[in-house]
């Protein structure tokens, strides 16, 4: 938690806060947004999941609704599934040994567990941004343009050169790069890598994007631009976020989800899971008390 | 600072033992410094002479008499000098070139064996009157030593003078092209279904042990191999090209898949996962991702399997490379011979201007060896990516 006392963008107290409350601000939702909520698609969801490595239960009954356009955040303490969980929906798990998953993962409605979907054709309808960046060696345009080109989504150079203009645009990239698209990718910055990489996931127009810790990497400037692009994307995407940072969270997420020990312990909008804690162990939680 | 003394004696026997170490390594270094000093001193000391070739000028006459009988074409005073092999490609280069009939040519001709050794001051069967004979040409500027062109443009031959590489420097490429053909494309593929695609168990367990252990047989287990499999089971033809290459391929294969291997490992997770995640299928991820990224340390890996293998003796001896073959390979189903079996043969044979030749046949194999160890370790040291 030490991350915290050098964001750029702490916040102070709110008074009229609990002692021992999350120190840190969040936009509450007014009723009325919360209604309109209620309206949203559910983007992914999952029923009943049960995850095990080998012999060691990792995810137990895990429900959660993704809401299109908005942004879920997964918090928790380290080793909590948050993880697991996020690598559910592009069925990344498959690439660990001795994995085993029971239970309903749905994006779309479609159960994306059914041995009939094809995992690339899935991949492909859903980005994700690791925790370390991770562009390919290649240029800035070749990162952005290999999704594209390998699910054959564009023709001819024109168009590809104006969707990687319009992705790294997106990404809040464009004005920093455009003079050198065709110089290596892993030259840029760790912040403006790990934007290069949400370019690359936005550059196929997914479906919902995974971010896995994306900017524990990064200096607290570079974080608070990636915050302020996943604010930006919420319009058009729909994005689940892990992060160990709660003001994190507690500034991007619309709707917080906090995971122990493999189980979902609360799902709420985020003001109020903050604010206003069913469990205690949330409560705990936020507060600093464990994690 | 006050240290008592007991504390000032520990450290000087730290310090001593120190030294001491110290010491053994460098002696190491040097001896080993030393060796190779001898080494390559003996052998450019003992293949400088090779690298000239005595000749002689004779006036040569060119008639329907010397066609049938070269030996007629020229004085008779010189004839002991000149060699016989010489003599003999004359009727060919005047069928070649019929316009030389009834002219006469001042020309420098290959020297005996006998002759070289005399001028290069060796042991040599010259009588006393041949013996003067050459000094009152050498006086005369009518025998000399020069750069031997031949011993790099012909193959080998029973006249010690006439003997040269090229034939098997030509085998060497050959068999070389070959074996790149057949372990480069194996190799990597297996390396790359290894690492890549195959899940961990007790089978792909024991075929990682076998093919390490493989990479540790005595290389003319090979050989074997090669005859059984090659020549008597698929019938391919016995000291040719093919069955150098195929039985250096086999050698050379786990060398090959063990350094491809540790070059995909040494690629990070990271860019796997970045490519499945947008969907790339396992393939196009190793064919556009991985593969790129670990190809400098799977060449280098190649280059050190093939210097091994250019290098490799013993198995050619079991598929009869080893042998008198004068010619260079024109087609890979040719009979050829290569480098190291060139220099066995001619440390085998009894004259001894053999040995300058073996000697200077060394230099050219390590100087083909030495350079593709410098590009490997260029390859490595100008494209290898550290993470």
């Amino acid at each position: 938690m030490n991350a915290q006392t050098s964001e750029s963008r702490t916040i102070e107290a709110e008074p009229g806060l609990k002692p021992g409350m999350l120190q840190t601000q969040t936009t509450a939702k007014t009723e009325e947004q919360l209604q309109a909520d209620k309206a949203q698609p559910i983007k992914a969801r999952t029923r009943g999941l049960k995850l095990w490595y080998g012999d060691t239960q990792v995810l137990f009954d895990v429900d959660i609704d993704i809401l299109q356009n908005r942004v879920t955040a997964f918090i928790g303490p380290s080793g909590c599934g948050k993880s697991t969980l996020l690598r559910c929906f592009n069925r990344m798990n498959d690439l660990v040994d001795n994995v085993r998953i029971e239970g309903g993962v749905e994006v779309d409605g479609q159960d994306i567990n059914d041995p009939s979907l094809d995992v690339v054709l899935l991949r492909s309808r859903i980005g994700m941004v690791f925790q370390h960046p991770n562009p390919f060696p290649k240029s800035i345009y070749e990162n952005i343009a290999y999704a594209p080109r390998i699910h054959g989504l564009v023709n001819g150079r024109r168009e590809m050169d104006d969707l990687v203009e319009r992705s790294l645009r997106r990404a809040g990239l464009w004005d920093e790069v455009a003079d050198r698209l065709d110089t290596p990718g892993t030259a840029l910055s760790g912040g403006q890598q790990q934007r290069l990489c949400i370019a690359r996931a936005i550059a196929v127009g997914p479906e919902l994007i995974l971010m896995d810790e994306p900017a524990s990497a990064l200096d607290p400037i570079a974080t608070a631009k990636i915050e302020d692009l996943i604010t930006e994307l919420r319009d058009n995407y729909t994005i689940a976020i892990v992060t160990h940072n709660l003001q994190q969270a507690a500034r991007v997420a619309d709707y917080t989800a906090f995971m122990y020990m493999g189980e979902l312990v609360e799902y709420n909008d985020t003001n109020t899971l903050f604010t206003n804690p069913r469990e205690k162990r949330t409560e705990d939680y936020a507060t600093g008390r464990y994690g | 600072m006050e240290f008592d003394s007991a504390f000032e004696a520990r450290m000087k026997k730290r310090y001593r033992a120190e030294r001491r170490f110290k010491g053994y390594c460098i002696t190491g270094l040097a001896t080993a410094l030393v060796f190779l000093l001898v080494f390559f001193t003996d052998i450019i000391v003992k293949a400088l002479p090779a690298l000239q070739q005595a000749e002689v000028r004779i006036t040569y006459v060119y008639n329907e008499e010397s066609a049938d009988f070269p030996s007629a074409g020229i004085q008779e005073d010189y004839y002991e000098l000149v060699s016989r092999g010489w003599l003999r490609i004359v009727p060919k280069r005047m069928r070649d070139n019929p316009e030389l009939m009834g002219t006469t040519e001042q020309t420098w001709a290959l020297a005996t064996d006998g002759v070289d050794q005399y001028l290069k001051g060796q042991y040599n069967k010259l009588s006393e009157e041949e013996q003067a004979l050459a000094d009152r040409m050498v006086a005369a500027g009518n025998l000399r030593l020069a750069f031997n062109t031949g011993f790099f443009t012909t193959g080998d031959s029973k006249l010690p003078e006439m003997a040269g590489l090229w034939a098997s420097l030509v085998g060497s490429i050959y068999v070389m092209i070959l074996t790149f053909l057949f372990a480069f494309p194996l190799g990597v593929m297996t390396a790359v279904y290894l690492e890549e695609f195959a899940p961990e168990n007790k089978l792909t367990q024991l075929i990682e042990v076998n093919i390490n252990n493989l990479a540790a047989v005595p290389s003319i287990i090979f050989g074997l191999l090669g005859l059984a499999v090659f020549i008597n089971f698929f019938g391919v033809p016995r000291s040719t090209v093919l069955a150098g290459g195929l039985t250096m391929g086999i050698m050379t294969l786990p060398l090959i898949i063990i350094s491809a291997r540790a070059a995909l490992r040494a690629v990070p997770d990271s860019i796997r996962q970045g490519a499945l995640a947008m969907g790339a299928s396992r393939w196009q991820m190793v064919k556009d991702h991985v593969l790129p990224l670990a190809m400098p340390g799977v060449l280098t890996g190649t280059i050190i399997g093939m210097a091994v293998a250019i290098g490799e003796t013993a198995p050619l001896l079991i598929i009869g490379m080893v042998a008198y073959i004068p010619n260079a390979p024109e087609t890979f189903t040719d009979a050829a011979t290569v480098l190291p079996a060139q220099i066995y043969t001619w440390a085998g044979e009894p004259e001894r201007s053999y040995v300058s030749r073996t000697a200077l046949g060394i230099m050219v194999l390590l100087t083909a060896m030495i350079t593709m160890n410098a590009t490997a370790v260029y390859l490595r040291n100008r494209f290898t990516r550290r993470w």
